[in-house]
């Protein structure tokens, strides 16, 4: 066998598993997705295999009138706009949060750096839900925040601090808020301090040495750091069901729904690669957007 | 040298205890004089295992699933070597129909005369030729009479679709689309399973004017919080209302005028059974009322078997959240399986409700 044959086998033989775990278990799953969308759906779960319909996604958009007609039908709409909403400010609020942290944490010096970072990661040692758990045991009525207040005498009356979107976007940024700290320590951590200085010696401020020299040499990690928060939460299913009080849904609980209670699978699918394209043409247009940017840091 | 020798025979040992386990595992299904049972957790009493197998020698086990999900797709993948299991009235109706379950005759057996007369049919299996019923329980409403004005309220839904001015955001719903349609299609005098939009609409109306009152629409935790006092009234499952009395004993469980929803678990055979002789004689055992007894007191929920009340615990019988008072059976609503029309009206109500 020649040379090059032998480095083509070798290069098969290296990356066979991680394609044939790729194949397993993403695309057969997601081609499965896609087929059970198109079935029909079988009332007591399940679904009807051997019938073709495109119902699933009419009833994405319309919702049938008596006649039979179709007209324009919002509940889902609203629901993934909301979504879309409370993500986007989960990652507006992470980026806020996360963005001083990231600075403090990658100024410090080296010991105290090993320190920080394992305190970022020390949330993934326990479980989201339990995490979550946590924070209705702070936001209830007589949870650890009201009853201090209420000691405090700063309030008279509990605030409604659980079961409503604010409760949902707190615990969303709580979960959430390490993807975005770490990638941007990464990044600032490469970071010259000497640049810093020289920007100080041309007579930059704080504010301009921060604008023009640290946030572009971040960029990098800004824009992975959204991505990793922003993503995630769009699917986000315990937090919205524990912290909101089920009184709104976000589309990974819809899902869950026309998988459980609502026994429409073909629906539930539809819905679980609408949310997949939603997620890839915002990364899509992101990254076109910033294509340029992302390939001059270094 | 010793330390490792230990270990040896450390690794020995697991090896043999493993095989034997395996060994058990493969054998449950087919040994005669065994018998698998599928529950859920917590939802069997230990005490009748050990009875039944000290009664006729036959060795019961006992495995517990998640859902009814759970329970259906690993019956429909032909899996578990399961003889007995315990499916809502849902799934069934589903297992009926899809011809997942033996014929055992239960109407045929002996204890079947012991049911109380509304048990004798269910939904999905009219003749009783597949199921007897296992625990029932209703969906109604508690609340704390310490947290409403004048200390009582009306046995009616109103008081959680309408609810005074004092009640308003002290209330809290169960987040179950069926209990809350049905509920709701109660308290409006329409049927659960219309398939009629504009009533449906009236539905949608009631549960949106609803909404902004209600604290939160959860199924967990419904004890906790009517202890701990976060809400005043809560939707709440009989056995759930039972516990918060342990706590609280001055909660009132109401049975709504209007209509109460109530559920039925039953035990019933799958058609691959491995042990079908057996498995009707311990369909047929669970009938008796000491049987069925002991397992309500272990469940903390009402049993469908007449002379049971007398080997009942005390707290469960003095307690008419559980002990239901023959004075409210007629508000009791049996499980009915809607038409597909009337399903979708009902999840394009929840949605919206939701969205």
């Amino acid at each position: 066998m020649s040379r090059a044959g032998k480095n083509t086998l070798y290069r098969i033989l290296l990356i066979g598993p991680a394609l044939l775990a790729i194949t397993i278990f993403m695309i057969v799953p997601l081609g499965l997705m896609a087929y059970i969308s198109f079935r029909g759906r079988d009332y007591s779960g399940g679904v009807v295999w051997d019938q073709f319909t495109a119902e699933a996604y009419v009833r994405l958009f319309f919702e049938r009138e008596l006649d039979g007609t179709l007209a324009l039908n919002f509940n889902y709409m609203a629901i993934i706009l909301r979504s879309v909403w409370l993500s986007f400010l989960t990652m507006v609020i992470s980026l806020a949060v996360g963005l001083p942290v990231a600075m403090f944490m990658a100024t410090r010096d080296r010991k105290w750096k090993a320190v920080l970072v394992f305190m970022v990661t020390l949330p993934f040692w326990t479980n989201l839900l339990v995490r979550n758990y946590a924070w209705i045991l702070l936001l209830r009525d007589h949870g650890t925040i009201n009853s201090a207040l209420l000691w405090l005498g700063i309030i008279s009356e509990p605030l409604p601090l659980l079961h409503n979107a604010f409760a949902v976007a707190v615990g969303l940024t709580y979960s959430f808020l390490p993807f975005m700290v770490l990638p941007i320590y990464a990044s600032l951590e490469k970071i010259d301090l000497k640049l810093v200085e020289a920007s100080f010696d041309l007579y930059a401020n704080r504010w301009q040495t921060i604008k023009r020299i640290i946030l572009p040499l971040a960029y990098p990690g800004i824009v992975a750091g959204c991505v990793l928060v922003f993503v995630p939460a769009l699917g986000a299913y315990i937090t919205p069901e524990l912290l909101g009080g089920g009184k709104t849904l976000m589309i990974g609980n819809l899902i869950g729904f026309q998988f459980g209670a609502a026994r429409n699978w073909p629906f539930g699918a539809a819905l679980g690669l609408f949310l997949l394209m939603l997620v890839l043409t915002s990364l899509w247009l992101y990254a076109r957007r910033y294509r340029g940017e992302m390939e001059r840091s270094p | 040298m010793k330390t490792t020798n230990r270990a040896g025979l450390h690794s020995v040992k697991l090896l043999i205890a493993s095989a034997v386990a395996l060994s058990a595992l493969g054998g449950s299904a087919s040994a005669a004089g065994e018998l698998n049972l599928y529950n859920w957790s917590n939802y069997f009493a230990p005490e009748l295992l050990e009875r039944y197998e000290k009664e006729t020698g036959t060795k019961v086990n006992i495995d517990s699933f998640a859902s009814e999900e759970d329970l259906l797709a690993k019956l429909q993948a032909g899996g578990g070597g399961y003889d007995v299991i315990f499916p809502g009235t849902t799934t069934l109706g589903v297992m009926v129909e899809k011809g997942m379950l033996a014929k055992i005759d239960v109407n045929q057996m002996e204890n079947f005369k012991n049911l109380l007369p509304a048990f004798t049919t269910i939904a999905g299996d009219e003749d009783r030729a597949y199921s007897a019923p296992y625990m029932w329980g209703t969906t109604g409403f508690s609340y704390d009479p310490e947290m409403v004005p004048g200390g009582a309220l009306e046995e009616s839904w109103k008081e959680m679709f309408e609810p005074r001015d004092e009640l308003k955001g002290k209330i809290a719903m169960l987040n179950e689309m069926s209990d809350v349609w049905n509920a709701a299609a109660f308290y409006t005098g329409v049927s659960k399973c219309t398939e009629d939009p504009a009533e449906a609409q009236k539905i949608l109306d009631l549960l949106m004017a609803q909404k902004p009152h209600v604290k939160l629409y959860s199924n967990d935790g419904t004890i906790d919080r009517m202890i701990a006092g976060e809400v005043a009234v809560h939707m709440q499952w009989n056995g759930a209302s039972h516990r918060v009395k342990e706590k609280k004993p001055n909660v009132v469980y109401v049975y709504p005028k209007e209509g109460t929803t109530f559920w039925t678990d039953v035990i019933a055979v799958p058609k691959d059974a491995p042990n079908l002789e057996e498995a009707k004689k311990f369909v047929n055992w669970m009938m008796s009322p000491e049987v069925a007894a002991i397992a309500s007191n272990y469940t903390g929920y009402s049993n469908a078997v007449a002379g049971s009340g007398e080997f009942l615990k005390e707290d469960l019988r003095a307690d008419p959240a559980v002990n239901t008072p023959e004075e409210y059976n007629d508000r009791l609503r049996a499980f009915e399986n809607c038409s597909p029309a009337s399903k979708d009206l009902r999840e394009k109500v929840w949605t919206k409700l939701k969205s």
